[in-house]
């Protein structure tokens, strides 16, 4: 068993060091996240510029507690999906999706995950691809909240 | 190496379960160190299952043919020797369940359609523990929020034990129903569940023991412990997967309605309405588990044959060595008490700057079998901060040698991770 595969450089560096963490201000939506079966948690928050899915991603931050993959994948998540809009995030959320349910067959491109394809030998440890998908579906949820939610001057002006 | 207290013939044990001669991922010899979470076989049981389905296979209880007839008494034996195992004083008092969780629900949701004596109601309170497995929270949680009652429990010590303080405003005149773990699953902790047995008798409400870490380690009378309903599942003592043991004071379980409808569970059934089987059968809807009954069986007569004592002695022994093991590993806190005398085999334990998930995966990668995760007991792990803990848990066959395996193991995790 490799274990490397799993816990690569790049991994274990954005675990160490982790990049855009804490909660910040503003934001339009706030998410809760846990994975029962193993009690890794993490409150993220996301920041819209925009409108649709021409909205830019303005800023990611989260709170997480887990193992080193649920923190890393936080990690390069924020990296990945800052300053790009909600369609392009979208994108490479399937991508990161893809691979990490793909037990280990798909080969990822790294223009579009970076160092998110170092995650690509988790899709060979079933139990923990759902650490590696937390935040990535934590960040969905909050931002297809917001992008679903009506602009929040349409009341005042109704 | 020898321990005093080990087993006698340990390596004879160890030869009756086949899978401890596996070999992992490369090369390396299984190191189970999981059995809280589920035991290994021994052969005798694998063996018993399989003759009841090579040569004896049919339904209980309504089949006149011989076939029928055998199946029905290898079944119902496996009730007797349960009933021996437990020290019960009825063989009736026996239910057989899918696992422990549903002998707890059983209690629960038939107290919940209770009439009479046994009803429970706005006002009345059910007191449980900070240590529970969820399956002894959750189903007190349903019955108080249905029955617009009061849950109450017991907290946790610093050093992992049942905060025993407050036990006469806890269990009071109001109090219907005390359920509390013998042994903790998490913390490890041995509970006196006597004592508190017979405060919540003096105010009249029911004892409720979750035996499901107790029954595999320790010699369990049912009558001596106290309780008045006590469940264990097959898989922590040997047994198979798919059964559990309600073991349940005659009188009160005859006052319980029924829990499911079905086969087997009636006296007689017209359109309108029907009459109920006496116990045990008016608590065994449907088609039993009946070859997981039969393995229960000899697997309980099996743990009775090495003695639940030398069992019991075994296990303190390992637990001492991998305390001590444990206590040679810097980084490590242990969640619970630190006398193996106070405890059963299971021990929690945190490595500094290396996530339990994270250990574990690399305790795999050297054979080590662990647990990592909140254990089912999410409040006891936020008692004392934690989110998740690692859990190493020996059974009869566990040997010093696999405790070293696990604390070389452990300094190789803190390489990796590199937290030195």
């Amino acid at each position: 068993m490799d274990l490397d595969t799993l816990y690569q450089e790049i991994i274990l560096d954005h675990y160490k060091n982790p990049h855009h963490a804490g909660l910040r201000e503003p934001y339009e939506a706030e998410v809760h996240h846990v994975n029962p079966t193993c009690g890794d948690e993490v409150t993220l928050r996301v920041h819209l510029t925009g409108e649709g899915d021409d909205a830019v991603i303005t800023d990611v931050s989260y709170d997480a507690e887990g193992c080193s993959i649920s923190q890393a994948s936080a990690s390069v998540l924020t990296d990945l999906v800052i300053g790009k809009t909600v369609a392009e995030a979208l994108g490479v959320h399937a991508d990161f999706q893809a691979l990490m349910q793909g037990r280990g067959t798909v080969v990822p491109d790294e223009e579009v995950l970076e160092d998110g394809i170092a995650f690509a030998g988790v899709a060979k440890f079933p139990a923990r691809v759902k650490c590696a998908l937390l935040s990535w579906m934590a960040w969905k949820d909050a931002t297809s909240q917001i992008v679903a939610a009506p602009p929040a001057n349409e009341e005042a002006q109704a | 190496m020898s321990l005093p207290g080990l087993l006698d013939g340990l390596e004879l044990i160890r030869a009756d379960f086949p899978i401890l001669t596996r070999e992992l991922a490369d090369g390396f010899p299984l190191v189970y160190l999981d059995s809280a979470n589920t035991s290994q076989k021994p052969q005798v049981v694998i063996d018993t299952m399989v003759d009841h389905l090579e040569r004896h296979n049919a339904n209980v209880a309504r089949a006149v043919h011989q076939l029928g007839q055998e199946s029905t008494e290898a079944f119902e034996a496996g009730r007797d020797k349960v009933a021996a195992f437990l020290k019960a004083p009825s063989r009736d008092e026996v239910i057989f369940t899918k696992n422990a969780s549903e002998a707890l629900n059983l209690v629960a949701n038939t107290l919940a359609w209770a009439t009479g004596d046994l009803q429970i109601g706005p006002g009345d309170e059910v007191v449980i523990t900070e240590m529970e497995h969820h399956s002894n929270i959750v189903p007190w949680q349903l019955l108080t929020e249905r029955k617009g009652a009061t849950l109450r429990w017991f907290g946790i010590t610093d050093d992992g034990r049942l905060d025993l303080s407050n036990i006469d405003e806890l269990i009071n005149e109001r109090t219907k129903v005390v359920s509390l773990t013998w042994v903790s699953n998490m913390l490890g902790t041995i509970n006196p569940v006597a004592e508190i047995a017979a405060k919540a008798h003096a105010v009249g409400a029911l004892v409720v023991v979750d035996a499901s870490q107790s029954a595999p380690q320790m010699p369990v009378d049912v009558v001596a412990s106290g309780a008045d309903f006590l469940a264990f599942t097959g898989h922590k003592v040997c047994g198979p997967t798919g059964i559990g043991v309600l073991w349940g004071k005659a009188e009160l379980l005859g006052q319980l309605p029924p829990f499911l409808g079905g086969g087997e569970m009636i006296e007689t059934v017209t359109m309108e309405r029907s009459t109920y089987a006496g116990i045990p059968h008016k608590f065994e809807a449907g088609t039993p588990p009946i070859i997981e009954a039969v393995g229960l069986g000899a697997a309980v007569e099996y743990l009775s044959h090495v003695g639940l004592d030398n069992i019991r002695a075994h296990e303190e022994a390992i637990t001492a060595y991998l305390l001590d093991g444990l206590a040679s590993v810097s980084g490590v806190t242990v969640l619970g008490p630190l006398a193996a005398q106070a405890r059963g085999g299971a021990v929690s334990f945190e490595l500094d700057g290396v996530h339990p998930h994270d250990v574990s995966q690399v305790l795999d990668s050297r054979g080590v079998a662990v647990r990592a995760g909140h254990h089912c007991a999410k409040p006891a792990h936020q008692r004392f901060g934690v989110q998740a803990s690692v859990r190493a848990s020996s059974y009869l066959y566990t040997t010093p040698t696999e405790i070293d395996a696990l604390v070389d193991a452990l300094h190789y995790t803190k390489k990796y991770f590199r937290v030195d």
